[in-house]
């Protein structure tokens, strides 16, 4: 008789094992509990929170203004969408209308952001699966599309560039040329990368038909963005919902059948080169004249020539700085596609300078929810691809 | 939109129609359509909205509470729902009193409110009746409080 651990132990015994909360495979502290039969996942239980730093709280003590620099913190692989979805909030509650200029240029930042943080994405998920090369081309990549944000903010990814009503700051002179520079440059890298994974044996070996989930389980899950995509459902916030005038642009939802690893991987490096068609149309869009932010005296800073010449832009930008605008009561909830899916902002005004209530819909903290659904009756290994398809940011999901 | 438009609302007319005493309000604010729903409806009217052929709310976005302390009924659950074919959203909003902040989970209609009224426990304390697992999820298991409460400090100590 042979001696294996099933004849030894017995079959019903199953192991314990902690992932994490120290992981690499876990972008962050994320602790995974797995019960494991042999190699294979039987329950595994995500635990949270060890980023927990109360932003929500944090946003309640704050001026409307002031709450920005927070956002760029939630999800730190994605600053620019998180402004754009608290702006946008703020504007919905404030009923203000955004220069069309500024909206284009919001867009186009986005749009590049999430190019950034979709590279991030496809180099640490390769690391993680063995693949060591692709991350070190797509770190080169991402730091030409931080340097734009460098040019613009002043800052590589803490940007808080988005302002209510517009933007922090006109942009600088010659921007859109080191844009045109990375979208002319991207498509060839993006070619690089799926020459060394899309067809490489490896890679669909412990990418396709790992961590599946099937378009009615991840609805019910409330997944969104490719994890959601990747198992054909076409909902993006972009097309359900438009938002900052997307509904001019020409670009489409991609979507991928299978629902595994692989797919989410597929509809990630689509996503990129749909990325790059709005960035090009946005260039041929934006106006190079014309305001960056909204005039509305009382709520939005006036100009520094204003403030320094007349009495009332004194008046306004005093006020605005130390005590902040308040918003006329009442609650709205702005969704927007960040790169990891529906990032929800939901306000509730008081009438006060100070937001009563401010909610993050994280996409992470939702799509994180169903890693117990991909994982389990997979191998151990399988785990580490299935966090990483999943996308997320730790600071996102405990906020 | 003005007071009577928004009665004439399709999915608050449905609602009226399917059961009257389902619906205790409707608001618009900023094109978004708020019903109020009591509590003993909530699950009933969830189950309503995800199922009915003609609304397909089948995905449920977020659960978010706001605390009005000192006024009462304190809290407000708002429920968020998308209907992913019909692009729509509407929001349902459940009053609770301080002294008995129960509702009942609606896990059973959209499985990932798991999460999202875990969070809402272990920040707000609100229970959710018939909730599967109902324990803290951003805060330690010992942790004593619930911090987004509005009589809860932001800094310092408790």
């Amino acid at each position: 008789m042979s001696t294996t651990v099933e004849t030894v132990i017995g079959p019903a015994q199953t192991m314990v094992l902690n992932m994490g909360p120290q992981h690499p495979s876990t972008h962050g502290v994320l602790r995974v509990i797995l019960e494991l039969n042999g190699e294979m996942v039987v329950k595994a239980e995500p635990i949270i929170g060890y980023l927990h730093t109360g932003i929500e709280k944090s946003c309640e003590a704050k001026t409307y203004s002031q709450a920005i620099t927070l956002t760029d913190r939630i999800d730190y692989l994605a600053p620019l969408s998180n402004n754009l979805g608290y702006c946008l909030a703020v504007e919905k509650i404030l009923g203000l209308e955004v220069p069309k200029r500024a909206q284009y240029i919001r867009v186009l930042l986005t749009e590049l952001t999430r190019c950034a943080s979709h590279l991030v994405w496809v180099g640490t998920h390769a690391i993680d699966l063995g693949a060591m090369t692709v991350f070190l081309y797509s770190f080169r990549e991402r730091e030409e599309i931080l340097k734009i944000f460098e040019y613009l903010s002043g800052q590589r990814m803490m940007t808080s560039f988005f302002r209510i009503g517009g933007l922090a700051l006109e942009p600088p002179p010659g921007w859109l040329d080191k844009v045109q520079r990375v979208v002319d440059s991207l498509p060839g890298h993006i070619d690089e990368y799926e020459d060394l994974l899309t067809k490489n044996k490896i890679w669909l070996g412990r990418t396709q038909g790992v961590g599946i989930i099937s378009a009615a389980d991840a609805i019910a899950m409330g997944c969104s963005g490719p994890m959601l995509r990747g198992s054909g459902v076409a909902y993006d916030v972009r097309k359900a919902f438009p938002y900052s005038s997307y509904d001019e642009f020409d670009f489409n939802v991609q979507t991928q059948t299978a629902g595994d690893c692989y797919a989410r991987y597929q509809v990630r490096v689509a996503e990129i080169r749909e990325s790059i068609k709005i960035v090009k149309q946005a260039m041929q869009k934006i106006p190079s004249e014309g305001p960056f932010r909204a005039e509305v005296p009382g709520i939005i800073p006036p100009s520094r020539e204003e403030m320094k010449t007349s009495i009332e832009g004194l008046i306004y930008h005093f006020k605005i700085f130390t005590e902040g605008f308040a918003p006329p009561p009442g609650e709205v909830y702005q969704a927007i596609e960040s790169p990891r899916g529906e990032l929800g902002v939901f306000v509730a005004s008081d009438g006060t300078a100070k937001p009563y209530r401010v909610k993050f819909r994280a996409p992470s903290f939702v799509n994180l929810q169903s890693l117990p659904k991909l994982a389990e009756g997979r191998l151990i290994a399988d785990v580490v691809a299935c966090i990483g398809t999943t996308d997320i940011v730790l600071g996102e999901v405990d906020r | 939109m003005e007071p009577q438009d928004v009665d004439k609302h399709p999915i608050v007319h449905k609602l009226r129609e399917w059961n009257a005493p389902a619906v205790a309000e409707v608001m618009e604010f900023r094109g978004e359509i708020t019903v109020v729903v009591p509590r003993e409806h909530l699950l009933r009217v969830a189950e309503y909205l995800a199922t009915e052929p003609s609304l397909r709310f089948s995905f449920l976005s977020d659960i978010t509470p706001v605390d009005r302390f000192p006024v009462e009924p304190r809290f407000e659950i708002n429920y968020h729902l998308v209907s992913l074919d019909r692009r729509e959203r509407l929001r349902l909003k459940v009053k609770l009193t301080g002294s008995d902040p129960v509702v009942h989970s609606v896990t059973g209609v959209w499985p990932t409110a798991n999460w999202h009224e875990r969070e809402n426990y272990d920040l707000f304390g609100i229970r959710f009746e018939g909730h599967p697992d109902l324990r803290r999820i951003l805060m330690p298991d010992d942790w004593e409080g619930h911090p987004l409460r509005k009589d809860y400090p932001t800094e310092g100590y408790r």
